[in-house]
C-alpha cells in the first residue's frame, strides 16, 4: 500500500478546509501513511494540527521566503518533502498558485500530473482520479502512468473532511537551500479588495451567484446578503464582471473559475453554456429568473420563476427565520 | 523587442464533443474549432506592447494542419508572424508534452517576452504556462490581470481568489494572462487580408528537436482510461412567483430546508 504526501495550505497556520479534505481522501484511499507538506510562514502550526487528520509525519519549511518570491522557493521545498517522504503519489488542493508549484516540480522529479479530481480509487499502487473534462460535459478517469511520481490536484469539496483525533504527527523540518534562480519573482505588494470575510468561492460549501438580472453593482448586496445569512461565497457571470459590478475573481465560468459546491444558487443569470462549463457538477443547483424558458432551469433542482429583486429580500429573512 | 504568444486551437465549447472509443482523445474532426479565447487576450496584450513600445509579435501553435486556420486567425489581430509545429507523433499529448514540444520550438528562437492564456477551455490544466517556464528555465509570471514593462523589468499583478500579488522579474520571462487584463479588439479587415500573406514557418518534431519517444499519446505521463458523457440533468421543480417574491421566497425556504442546507 503506498504512502501518500498531500501539499496542505493553510492560512498562516490553520489548515486550509480543503487540505483536510484532501487528507481524509488520502487516508481512505491510500492504504499506507498520509504524509504532509506543509509550506510558508506559519508551516511548524499548521502541521501540528494534522494529527487530527491522520498524517503521521510532516515534512515543513516555515519561512518568510515561501511568500517573499513566487512560485519557486515552494517547489525546492515541495521537492524537499517529496524526497524525504518518499511517497510515490502527491495530492495537492486544486488552486492555481498550487497549480504553478506542481507544475514546475512535475518537470523536474518526472511526474505526471492530473488536475481537478472530484474522486479517487486505488488500483495496485495506481491512484485513478475521475474528474469532470469538456466544461463537465463528459466524466473521465485518468492516471499516471508506469512508475513515475504520480501528482493529482483534488476539487474542493470533493471529499468530506473527517478527524481522527490523532496525535501530532513527527514533524521534519525541511532543509531548503535556494539559489538565485528561484528568487527571480519578486513579491513586492498583496493587495486585498476584502471579500467581507466571506469565504473563498473555490472553497465554499454553498456560492450565491449573480448575473446581469442585479441590474447594476448595487444589485450584489442583495447577493451578498444572500450569501451571508448561508455562509456562502459569492460569484458572479460574465457579464456581471465585464459590467464591472463585481470584481473578475469571483467570475465563474469557462474563462472563470470552476466550481463545485454542495449548493449553487443563480440569481438573474441565464445560464449559457460559457458560465454552465464552470458550475453545472455543482451537487445541487437552485436558480431565480424572471423568465421561464431561462437555459438554467434546464440544469436546476430547484427553480423560482420571478423577478429576484422581489424573491430574494423575504428569502434573507425566511432564511434567517428558520436557522 | 520580441514577444511569442504560444495559442491553441481548441474546440468550440457550444459544440458536442465526441471522444475516440479507443484512446478517449478528442475527435477534432467533429467538432468547430476556434482560437481559444484566453489567448485572445494575449495577443491583445502583446499587440498594446507592440503599439506603444514596439516590438515583433510571432504566434506559436502546436497543433494539427488544420490548425493553420487558427494561426491565421490570430495573426489577423496585427502579429508579425507564425510557427506552427505540427507532427502526426504530437496527437494524444498531455500537458507535459505540449510543455515539452513548445518548449523545443522556443528554443529556436530569440526571445524576450513569452505571452499566453492561463487555460485553455478544452484541457483547462492551466499547467502549461509553468511547465514551459520549467523547461527554458524562466521565471513566469501567471494569472497576471495587469503587466507594466519598465525597461527590462516586469511587473505583473497576479489574480488571487481575494485580490492580486504584485509580482516583478526581469526579462526573459513568461506572462500567463486571466480575462480581466484588456478587451480584446477584433481584427480588422485589413488585418484578415494581411494574415494571409504573414510569414508561417511549419516545423516537425524534428525541426524543434523533440524526440517522437517523449510526446503523443503513447508516451504521454499521464492516461484516460474512460470518458463518458455525463447523463443529461433532469430539470427540477419550478415555481411561479406570484409578483410578491414571498411565494418563491417561501419556496426556496422551503426547498433548501428539505434538503437540510438550513
Ligand atoms: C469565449 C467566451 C467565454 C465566456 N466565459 C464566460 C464565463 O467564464 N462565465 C460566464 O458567466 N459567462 C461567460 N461567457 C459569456 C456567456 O456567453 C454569457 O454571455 C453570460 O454568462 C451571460 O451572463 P448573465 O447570465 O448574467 O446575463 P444574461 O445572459 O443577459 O442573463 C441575464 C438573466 O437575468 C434574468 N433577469 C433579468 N432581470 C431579472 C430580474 N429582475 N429577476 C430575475 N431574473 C432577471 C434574465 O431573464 C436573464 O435570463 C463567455 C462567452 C464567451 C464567448
Ligand atoms: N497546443 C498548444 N499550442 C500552443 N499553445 C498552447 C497549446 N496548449 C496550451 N497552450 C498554451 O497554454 C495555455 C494554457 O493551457 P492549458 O495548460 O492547457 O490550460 C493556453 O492558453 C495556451 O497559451
Amino acid at each position: 500500500m503506498p504512502d501518500i504526501l498531500v501539499l496542505v495550505d493553510h492560512d498562516g497556520g490553520t489548515p486550509k478546509k480543503i487540505s483536510n479534505q484532501i487528507l481524509t481522501a488520502a487516508r481512505h484511499h491510500g492504504g499506507g501513511e498520509v504524509h504532509a507538506a506543509v509550506l510558508g510562514e506559519g508551516a511548524g502550526a499548521a502541521a501540528e494540527r494534522l494529527g487530527a487528520y491522520g498524517v503521521s509525519k510532516a515534512f515543513v519549511w516555515d519561512s518568510p521566503d515561501a511568500d517573499a518570491y513566487a512560485t519557486e522557493p515552494r517547489t525546492a521545498a515541495l521537492l524537499a518533502a517529496l524526497q524525504q517522504s518518499g511517497a510515490p503519489i502527491l495530492l495537492y488542493p486544486a488552486d492555481p498558485f498550487i497549480s504553478d508549484v506542481v507544475a514546475r516540480a512535475a518537470i523536474r522529479a518526472g511526474a505526471g500530473v492530473v488536475t481537478d479530481a472530484s474522486d479517487l480509487a486505488l488500483d495496485g499502487t495506481t491512484m485513478v482520479a475521475t474528474k469532470a473534462i469538456f466544461g463537465g460535459e463528459m466524466a473521465s478517469r485518468c492516471h499516471v502512468k508506469g512508475d513515475r511520481p504520480q501528482f493529482i490536484g483534488v476539487k474542493a469539496n470533493a471529499f468530506t473532511a473527517e478527524e481522527t483525533g490523532g496525535a501530532p504527527p513527527e514533524v521534519v523540518a525541511l532543509d531548503v537551500t535556494l539559489d538565485e534562480r528561484s528568487k527571480r519573482a519578486r513579491v513586492v505588494d498583496v493587495v486585498e479588495q476584502g471579500g467581507g470575510g466571506r469565504p473563498e468561492m473555490t472553497e465554499a460549501a454553498i456560492i450565491v451567484a449573480g448575473g446581469r438580472g442585479l441590474g447594476d453593482a448595487e444589485g450584489f448586496r442583495l447577493i451578498e446578503q444572500l450569501a451571508d445569512t448561508l455562509g456562502a461565497a459569492v460569484g458572479a457571470s460574465r457579464a456581471a464582471t465585464d459590467a464591472g459590478w463585481y470584481p473578475h475573481q469571483h467570475q465563474i465560468g469557462q474563462t472563470g473559475k470552476t466550481v463545485a459546491p454542495q449548493l449553487y444558487i443563480g440569481a438573474g443569470i441565464s445560464g449559457a453554456i460559457q458560465h454552465r462549463a464552470g458550475m453545472q457538477t455543482s451537487q445541487t443547483i437552485v436558480a431565480i429568473n424572471k423568465d421561464a424558458e431561462a437555459p438554467i432551469f434546464s440544469i436546476a433542482d430547484f427553480g423560482v420563476v420571478g423577478d429576484l429583486h422581489k424573491v430574494i429580500p423575504p428569502l434573507v429573512e425566511e432564511i434567517a427565520k428558520r436557522k | 523587442m520580441r514577444i511569442i504568444c504560444p495559442v491553441k486551437r481548441v474546440p468550440d465549447t457550444a459544440a458536442s464533443k465526441k471522444v475516440d472509443p479507443d484512446d478517449f482523445t478528442l475527435d477534432r474532426d467533429s467538432v468547430e474549432a476556434i482560437l481559444n479565447a484566453n489567448d485572445e487576450w494575449s495577443i491583445e496584450e502583446a499587440m498594446r506592447i507592440k503599439e506603444r513600445d514596439g516590438a515583433e509579435v510571432i504566434v506559436l501553435c502546436m497543433g494539427p494542419e488544420q490548425a493553420q486556420t487558427t494561426v491565421r486567425k490570430a495573426l489577423s489581430y496585427g502579429l508579425d508572424g507564425a510557427i506552427q509545429v505540427t507532427d502526426p507523433a504530437i496527437h494524444g499529448s498531455d500537458a507535459v508534452a505540449t510543455a515539452r514540444v513548445l518548449a523545443g520550438a522556443l528554443r529556436e528562437e530569440s526571445f524576450d517576452l513569452i505571452i499566453m492564456g492561463n487555460q485553455s477551455s478544452d484541457a483547462r490544466t492551466t499547467l502549461v504556462p509553468a511547465m514551459l517556464a520549467e523547461f527554458l528555465d524562466l521565471p513566469a509570471l501567471t494569472y497576471a490581470r495587469k503587466l507594466e514593462i519598465d525597461g527590462r523589468k516586469l511587473t505583473a499583478h497576479r489574480e488571487t481568489a481575494s485580490g492580486h500579488v504584485v509580482v516583478e522579474a526581469e526579462m526573459p520571462a513568461i506572462v500567463s494572462v486571466v480575462e480581466a487584463i484588456n478587451e480584446p479588439r477584433y481584427p480588422s479587415f485589413k488585418g484578415i487580408m494581411a494574415a494571409k500573406s504573414k510569414p508561417l514557418s511549419t516545423r516537425d518534431l524534428g525541426a524543434v528537436g523533440v524526440d517522437a519517444s517523449e510526446v503523443g499519446l503513447a508516451n504521454s505521463w499521464t492516461q484516460i482510461i474512460e470518458a463518458t458523457p455525463r447523463p443529461p440533468k433532469q430539470a427540477g421543480e419550478k415555481v411561479d412567483d406570484d409578483g410578491s417574491g414571498t411565494v418563491g421566497a417561501k419556496a426556496i425556504a422551503d426547498f433548501l430546508a428539505a434538503q437540510k442546507f438550513i
